[in-house]
C-alpha cells in the first residue's frame, strides 16, 4: 500500500524531476504513489497548495520565501526540502534589438551586451518608450536574475526600463506584438519565440550567476512536519529521478515523456535541446552547446542551501525598496530545510555537505568542500560581475549592490 | 449619510475569463443579485488597462487562466485603483475558500469590503463554477459515448465485410472476443480498427 502524494506543477522543463520520479518508478520503490496536478499560473500552484489541494509544489524559489513572509497574501510557513534545479533560463530580444546589443552570433557577453543595451535604454527613455521587459513573475528567479544583470550595467530597472509580468505560454505572443522587448524566462519558452521568428536568445542565466537557485520543491510547513516519512521519501525518488535525467543515454525517453499532453503538451524537438544543454539561438541557426544551461544534480545541486534562500530575501528587500530586516532574514532563511535533505539521504552515496550555508558567487575555479562522506568538488558559482555574497553580512551586501 | 451611501453603491464585479461561455453562466447567475453591476472580459489583450478603467470592487477569474499571475502583479503594484485589491480570504471560513478552489474560481476584492457583502455572491459564482463543470463533464463523457459507438460500428463493417457476417454474428464475435480476453469490447473494436488500417484498409 503506497501513499499518495499530490504535487502541482507548471508545464516548464524544469518539471523534469517529479514527472520522472513518477514516470519511471522512482517515487513507486519509495512507496509512495505521485499523482501530479498541472496548472497555468504561479497563483493557482500556489492556491492549490495553502488551501490542501495538493501536498507540495513545483515552485519559483523567490514565491516560496513571499508566501512564508507574507507578501501578498496572509503569510503562511512553507518549507523546502530540495531544489529542483539550478538556473535553465534565457534572456531573450526582439531580433532588431539583439542584432544592436549583441552583434555577434553565440550568446553574449553579459558586460558586453549590457553595455549596448544601457545605451539603448536611455535612447528609448528620452522619447518616453522605456524598454519593457517580461518576467513569468514578481517572484521569480528570473525576475532577480534579470534586475540583477541590468543593475550591475548600469541600467535601473523601473526607472531606465520596465519589467512586467508575462505568462510563459504568451511571451513569444508578446515579443512578436511589440507588448514587450525582451523576455527572461525558462524552457521550453525561448526556443518557441525562436521558433517563430519572434526573438533571439542573447543570454543565458548561468552566464549571470554561474549555480543561481531556480524551482523548488515547497511544502506547507505543518504538511511536512506532519508527513515527515512521506517527504523524506519523496526527496529519495526526486534524487533518483535527477542521477537518471542527467545521464545522456536517457535524454530521448525523457525528452518524449516531459512533451507529452499532460505534461509540457509541447514539442519532445524542443524540449529535448534545452534538457540536453543545446540551444538554438536564433531561426534557422544551429544549436550551441552551453554546458550546465540547466543544472538538475551534480555537485549536491538538489541540496537547500540556506545562503540561497538568504540571497533570495537580499533581492526581494532590494527591489521592493523595503529595508532589511534580521527578522525576516532569519524567517526565509529557514524556508530552506537542509535538514530534511540530509535525513532523507543519509546512509546513500549522495554527497552530504558538512555545512549549510555557503559564500555564494566566492569559487572562480575548483574547490573542495567537506561532506558527511569525505569531500566533493564545486565548479566555479560565480556571479559575472565578481561580487559574492557572505550570508553573515547582509546589510552590507545590500550596501555594496549598485 | 456617506458612509451609508457607500455602503449601499452597487459593487462593480468583473468577470475575467477566456471562457465566454462559462462567463455568460456565471454573469447570468450573478445577474439574480440586485446590488451589482456586472462587466465581463475575455480578451487576454488589454486585460489589466480594462480593469483600471471599470475599477471594480470584486474581480472574479478562473483559475485555469494564465493570466493571474498578470492580475496580482497589477493588484499588487498598481496605482491606478483607488483601493489596492487582494485576494479574498476570510479566514473564519476555510472552507468556503477550499471550494472556490475546487470549483476553480479566484475571487480579488478591494480593501474594506464587508465579508457579508461578499459571501453570497463567492457562494453563487462557486456553484455556478461546480455546474459549468459538470456539464463540461457530462459532455465529454457523452461524446466518449459517441466515439465508442462509431468505433465499435466501424469494426462490425471491417468483420461484416472481411468474413461475410451479419451485424449481429459481427457483434457477438467482437462480445466473445472481450469476453475471453476479459476485455471491453471498445477495445477490441478500437484494435480491429487498428489492424485494418495497418493492413491497408479504410
Amino acid at each position: 500500500m503506497s501513499n499518495e502524494l499530490t504535487i502541482g506543477f507548471l508545464p516548464l522543463v524544469d518539471a523534469c524531476l517529479p514527472i520522472l520520479a513518477r514516470e519511471h518508478g522512482f517515487a513507486e520503490a519509495e512507496g509512495l504513489s505521485l499523482r501530479l496536478v498541472k496548472d497555468m499560473s504561479w497563483a493557482t500552484v500556489l492556491d492549490r497548495l495553502l488551501y490542501g489541494q495538493s501536498d507540495g509544489a513545483h515552485m519559483v524559489a523567490p514565491l516560496a520565501i513571499a508566501t512564508t513572509l507574507g507578501r501578498g497574501r496572509r503569510a503562511q510557513p512553507l518549507a523546502v526540502p530540495f531544489v529542483l534545479g539550478l538556473n535553465g533560463n534565457a534572456i531573450t530580444l526582439r531580433r532588431d534589438l539583439a542584432d544592436q546589443v549583441s552583434p555577434a552570433s553565440g550568446l553574449g557577453d553579459p558586460a558586453a551586451v549590457g553595455a549596448a543595451l544601457g545605451a539603448v535604454a536611455q535612447a528609448r527613455k528620452a522619447v518616453g518608450n522605456p524598454l519593457r521587459f517580461g518576467v513569468v513573475h514578481r517572484y521569480s528567479s528570473h525576475n532577480y536574475m534579470l534586475r540583477y544583470w541590468l543593475a550591475a550595467c548600469g541600467i535601473r530597472p523601473d526607472e531606465d526600463v520596465e519589467i512586467v509580468t508575462v505568462p510563459p505560454p504568451f511571451c513569444a505572443d508578446a515579443l512578436e506584438a511589440g507588448e514587450v522587448d525582451g523576455i527572461c524566462v525558462g524552457e521550453p519558452w525561448n526556443s518557441v519565440a525562436v521558433e517563430r521568428g519572434a526573438g533571439r536568445i542573447v543570454l543565458v542565466t548561468a552566464q549571470i550567476w554561474r549555480r543561481g537557485v531556480e524551482k523548488v520543491l515547497a511544502l506547507r510547513e505543518p504538511v511536512l512536519a506532519e508527513r515527515r516519512g512521506d517527504a523524506e521519501a519523496l526527496v529519495r525518488a526526486l534524487i533518483a529521478a535527477a542521477r537518471h535525467f542527467v545521464d545522456p543515454a536517457n535524454l530521448a525517453v525523457n525528452a518524449e515523456i516531459l512533451a507529452r499532453s499532460q505534461y509540457l503538451d509541447g514539442s519532445a524537438e524542443l524540449i529535448g535541446r534545452a534538457i540536453s544543454d543545446r540551444l538554438l539561438l536564433v531561426q534557422g541557426g544551429d544549436p550551441v552547446h552551453y554546458p550546465d544551461f540547466m543544472f538538475q544534480y551534480r555537485e549536491a545541486a538538489n541540496f537547500p542551501w540556506v545562503s540561497q534562500a538568504e540571497w533570495l530575501y537580499t533581492q526581494m528587500v532590494r527591489w521592493e525598496g523595503g529595508v532589511y530586516s534580521a527578522e525576516d532574514a532569519a524567517t526565509a532563511a529557514r524556508v530552506f530545510r537542509p535538514d530534511v535533505y540530509r535525513s532523507a539521504l543519509l546512509g546513500s552515496a549522495e554527497p552530504l555537505p558538512g555545512a549549510s550555508s555557503k559564500v555564494e558567487g566566492s569559487l572562480a575555479g575548483l574547490t573542495s568542500v567537506g561532506t558527511q562522506q569525505g569531500s566533493m568538488t564545486l565548479e566555479s558559482n560565480r556571479f559575472f560581475d565578481g561580487m559574492s555574497f557572505d550570508p553573515h553580512d547582509m546589510p552590507g551586501y545590500l550596501a555594496r549592490l549598485p | 449619510m456617506l458612509q451609508r451611501s457607500v455602503a449601499q453603491r452597487a459593487m462593480r464585479i468583473v468577470i475575467v475569463d477566456e471562457s465566454a461561455t462559462r462567463a455568460a453562466v456565471l454573469c447570468e447567475g450573478l445577474a439574480a443579485l440586485d446590488d451589482c453591476e456586472l462587466f465581463t472580459i475575455c480578451e487576454r489583450r488589454g486585460m489589466v488597462a480594462r480593469i483600471g478603467e471599470i475599477a471594480p470592487d470584486i474581480v472574479l477569474m478562473d483559475l485555469g487562466n494564465p493570466s493571474r499571475d498578470v492580475l496580482e502583479e497589477y493588484f499588487a503594484v498598481s496605482r491606478a485603483l483607488a483601493r489596492p485589491i487582494a485576494m479574498f480570504v476570510d479566514e473564519s471560513d476555510a472552507e468556503s475558500i477550499a471550494a472556490s478552489v475546487e470549483a476553480g474560481v479566484s475571487a480579488y476584492v478591494v480593501d474594506g469590503l464587508a465579508p457579508h457583502r461578499i459571501r453570497p455572491l463567492l457562494d453563487l459564482a462557486v456553484r455556478r463554477f461546480s455546474a459549468f463543470a459538470r456539464l463540461e463533464a457530462d459532455l465529454a463523457e457523452a461524446k466518449g459515448k459517441l466515439a465508442e459507438r462509431d468505433t465499435i460500428d466501424r469494426a462490425k463493417r471491417i468483420l461484416m465485410d472481411s468474413r461475410g457476417l451479419g451485424e449481429p454474428q459481427a457483434y457477438a464475435e467482437l462480445r466473445k472476443a472481450a469476453m475471453d480476453q476479459g476485455r471491453r469490447i471498445i477495445d477490441i473494436a478500437d484494435a480491429v480498427v487498428t489492424a485494418h488500417r495497418l493492413m491497408g484498409g479504410k
